[in-house]
């Protein structure tokens, strides 16, 4: 194992170091980009897969940007902090467009909230607000007055037409503008009230005849600004936004913020809380599976599968209702433990759902697994490379469908998950029919999980005592748990007070959208349905 | 066997008797037009009421049960919402062929009404080319749907419309092979030909394997043909939205909606002509007594039982695949269906040539 602050700094020596629960490295923007290239490809350094950019406004220490990366091949992190070059009128970071695609996408969310220019980022336009929008809403200067963004009455403006700055040999830098489709393409919306996206999600596509050209991927119809007013709230009302993303399995999107508090403030919770939020957990992805199988099979054109995978989805949500008293938004986990206690029936249910998923899922293979048309429809359709993958950073039962063990729950195991005994499921495909197969097999082995652990829930509170008031220390975390569709990170910033500095969230779901024009490319308009369903992204979860 | 051909022959008499005969020959015309007329609401409407039970049954649901017993009223109460609807008039469209489209596509399933068998002697039309006639019309139908997604002004009806022009001419392939096969065993193109042709034994039994591969194929081939899953591309809903008829609201969209329906009956009512024997009760051959049994069941209960019945395999398939892509249904169709199709009727005209039916 090599010392990567050792080989770091003899190659630059500029670069200072801080250490955390993940080593931080700052370099000049000068170098970043040189910096970037040598973590991306040295043999040894291997950072190859973009978790997130931060984007962070110090106020009067600058603006900058946070990246956290990840070494697939040895399971190392690194976050690297760049300040931006320039005024707060137009700061400029290089852009790292060209060394992971996902940059792209994550470098227009930064500029989106905080205006930091990207120099050659190809496609520098706003990523969720429309594009008339005034001011950088998280920047801590951000004029918040309703008058200056008035709800408009009138049809967004579009343009077919985006901007990409480059710098210029005597270090000027200037816009340019391109064009987003060639000038003759024939554009379909497809979205944003369409039923295969899935939500409000709207694709621009460019066709010919039935072939995909491009896809101009277009969001922001439901963003809400989770991290905007989380930075105005007290930590534990910042943990209900969580059940917000991905409401179909809200519950290890919760248990991941609540872990970086309790990280942050020291929290020690019970053994007891833990095991219930992995059952919680492995219920939750479950039922997100299932409800991703009735509706992949929905777009499909098979609509009774839906109904068949929504029964044992029924019956998770009825056993979380009786312990939670929610279907949908649970807040079950809370700063210290959970909730409330276990209902008394639980493991009596858990033990009935348990007996049933084998049969189900026999059926469902049975039904659509097997049948030809669904293999015609899936297998080979929407290939995704492992290399690919991680370029996109596409995490979770996609990755693992490309042949990426990218499973945080075995890299980089939390709360109990080191102990218990599960394989992760990895197929090697990378198209649509590994991306299903994954999930169904998934299923199985959270199955297992939890008939390891129901019988042998111990003892003890529920929830440890905790201050009323929770203050973190000043300092930065950074926590990733594997959700239902994928790897979801939290970066949490305290300045000290009751309200957090600065919480990103890292969604698995803006990736999965984000490949879609890559995997589309040349394939069917029907095959977008199949790969988009198959990438099982959910809209709130991307636009936040 | 009672002939119903004696009821009509005997209202014609009684019309000519105190009416002259051009008289009394346009008067059964209204007649048989609003006796059709009516036929066809009630047969959509069951078909609506049949679909939506049989497809909640497959789906571990109850379907309809609040308005009547049964819920037997609530396609009733549909058909009156949808024929109070407005009809959204839309702009930037071509007025003329949008609101004839609709039109075209329920005249197409009306005219080939005419030359189903509905009983002994019930057939409102029976003349010697009688199933080129309904192939003939039936394929009208694709035209009303063509101008209904042009005329819309909307590319997603545009390419419904055009994925559908493509299905539904490469599919009208193996139908009329279909259609031609079993010609050729039955020797006449006249609908009643071919239904007194099964008199001793359905064409399913006597003409073994070509006709059973010319069953599965017309199966095929009539689903697609009908635009209904697994090839219900023209209109996916979670591809295009609605397909052709996204920009259609109230009756104009009925009329759609209707016509799809009465498309199941006619091609389950051509598969019931062809191979089990239209009308014709099941007759084998050495039981007698069997045999005078089956006649006591009315020819008309005969027909639509069968018709039905085939229904039910449609909807069958429906609700259990997913859909096929539009390339792989033209893959299917010219590359497997077509040849074996051709195939197939060689096989048959051997078998005709050479006697070797049952």
């Amino acid at each position: 194992m090599v010392n990567i602050q050792e080989k770091i700094s003899k190659l630059f020596p500029e670069a200072t170091f801080e250490a955390g629960d993940v080593m931080r490295v700052t370099v000049p923007d000068a170098q970043w980009h040189d910096f970037a290239k040598t973590l991306r490809d040295d043999e040894e350094l291997s950072f190859d897969f973009l978790v997130t950019i931060v984007g962070m406004d110090w106020k009067e220490n600058g603006l900058g940007c946070i990246y956290y990366l990840t070494s697939t091949k040895h399971n190392t992190h690194i976050s690297v902090k760049v300040m931006a070059t320039g005024d707060r009128q137009q700061p400029f970071i290089h852009s790292i467009a060209d060394l992971w695609a996902i940059a792209v996408i994550f470098e227009r969310e930064v500029y989106d909230f905080f205006g930091i220019i990207f120099i050659n980022n190809p496609d520098m336009r706003r990523l969720f607000l429309n594009i008339d929008w005034k001011g950088f809403p998280l920047r801590k200067d951000y004029n918040d007055d309703p008058n200056i963004n008035p709800v408009s009455i009138e049809n967004e403006r579009q343009t077919d037409f985006t901007d990409m700055w480059v710098e210029e040999a005597d270090g000027k830098v200037v816009k340019k503008e391109r064009r987003i489709f060639a000038e003759d393409d024939f554009v379909v919306n497809i979205g944003p009230q369409h039923p295969a996206t899935h939500g409000v999600l709207r694709f621009r596509t460019a066709v010919d005849g039935e072939i995909i050209k491009k896809i101009d991927i277009y969001l922001g119809y439901i963003h809400r600004g989770v991290e905007k007013i989380c930075e105005g709230l007290t930590y534990p009302q910042t943990l209900h936004f969580m059940d917000r993303l991905d409401y179909f399995s809200a519950h290890p999107y919760h248990h991941c913020l609540c872990m970086a508090i309790e990280e942050a403030a020291g929290i020690q919770i019970s053994r007891r809380a833990q095991v219930i939020r992995v059952l919680m957990d492995e219920l939750s992805r479950i039922a997100s599976h299932c409800l991703f199988i009735g509706t992949y099979c929905m777009d499909l054109g098979a609509t009774t599968m839906l109904f068949y995978t929504l029964r044992v989805r029924e019956q998770i949500l009825d056993i979380m209702e009786r312990t939670c008293g929610a279907r949908m938004t649970f807040n079950y986990d809370c700063i210290g433990g959970v909730m409330q206690d276990l209902h008394p029936d639980f493991v009596k249910d858990v033990h009935a759902l348990l007996d049933v998923i084998p049969k189900n899922i026999a059926e469902y293979n049975k039904v659509f697994t097997g049948n030809v048309i669904a293999k015609n429809r899936m297998e080979n359709v929407g290939v995704l490379t492992r290399e690919d993958a991680i370029s996109w950073a596409v995490t979770g039962p996609n990755g693992r469908g490309s042949g990426w063990a990218c499973d945080v729950r075995k890299c980089n195991p939390y709360s109990i998950y080191s102990e218990l005994e599960f394989d992760e499921v990895v197929r090697t495909e990378g198209d649509s029919m590994a991306r299903f197969k994954v999930r169904v097999e998934e299923m199985v082995q959270s199955a297992r999980i939890i008939a390891q652990l129901i019988d042998n829930i111990p003892e003890g509170e529920y929830c440890v005592k905790v201050p009323k008031v929770i203050k973190l220390p000043v300092g930065h975390w950074f926590k990733t748990v594997e959700g239902c569709r994928g790897t979801f990170g939290v970066y949490l910033e305290s300045d000290g007070t009751a309200n957090p500095y600065r919480l990103k969230i890292a969604p698995p779901c803006l990736p999965a959208s984000a490949v879609v024009d890559h995997i589309t490319e040349g394939q069917k308009i029907a095959d977008l349905i199949t790969i988009g369903g198959s990438l099982d992204y959910i809209v709130p979860d991307i636009d936040r | 066997m009672q002939d119903l051909s004696v009821g009509t022959a005997w209202l014609h008499s009684l019309f000519l008797g105190f009416m002259p005969e051009w008289l009394a020959v346009t008067l059964e015309c209204l007649l048989i037009g609003v006796g059709l007329m009516l036929l066809y609401a009630v047969l959509a409407l069951f078909y609506i009421l049949f679909e939506r039970k049989v497809c909640a049954y497959f789906q571990c649901r109850l379907g309809p049960n609040r308005v009547g017993p049964w819920g037997l009223m609530q396609s009733i109460a549909d058909m009156f919402k949808i024929l109070i609807k407005e009809l959204i008039s839309l702009n930037h469209i071509d007025k003329f062929l949008f609101g004839l489209a609709p039109y075209l596509v329920i005249i197409a399933s009306m005219l080939a009404f005419a030359v189903l068998p509905w009983g002994n002697g019930l057939q409102i039309i029976d003349f010697n080319v009688g199933i080129f006639f309904l192939l003939a019309v039936s394929s009208i139908g694709v035209l009303g749907i063509l101008l209904a997604g042009w005329s819309s002004n909307n590319k997603f009806t545009l390419i419904g419309a055009l994925r559908s022009g493509a299905q539904m001419i490469s599919y009208e392939l193996s139908m009329g092979l279909c259609v031609v096969t079993m010609v050729c065993m039955a020797g006449t193109m006249s609908v009643g030909g071919i239904v007194n042709a099964q008199e001793h034994l359905w064409f399913i039994f006597s003409g073994h394997i070509p006709a059973i591969i010319a069953f599965v194929i017309f199966m095929i081939a009539g689903t697609a043909e009908t635009n209904r899953g697994p090839f219900d591309l023209p209109e996916a809903e979670s591809e295009l939205t609605a397909g052709y008829h996204t920009e259609y609201s109230g009756i104009h969209f009925g009329f759609f909606y209707l016509a799809e329906y009465l498309n199941l009956f006619i091609v389950s009512g051509v598969a019931a002509l062809l191979f089990f024997g239209g009308w014709m009760p099941l007759h084998i051959p050495g039981w007698d007594a069997f045999n005078h049994i089956m006649d006591y069941i009315p020819s008309v209960i005969w027909f639509i039982g069968k018709a039905i019945a085939l229904s039910f395999i449609i909807i069958w398939f429906k609700w259990t695949f997913p859909r096929l892509r539009i390339d792989q249904l033209l893959t299917l169709e010219w590359k497997y269906l077509l040849p074996i199709n051709l195939f197939n009727l060689v096989l048959m005209v051997l078998i005709v040539t050479f006697k070797w039916y049952l």
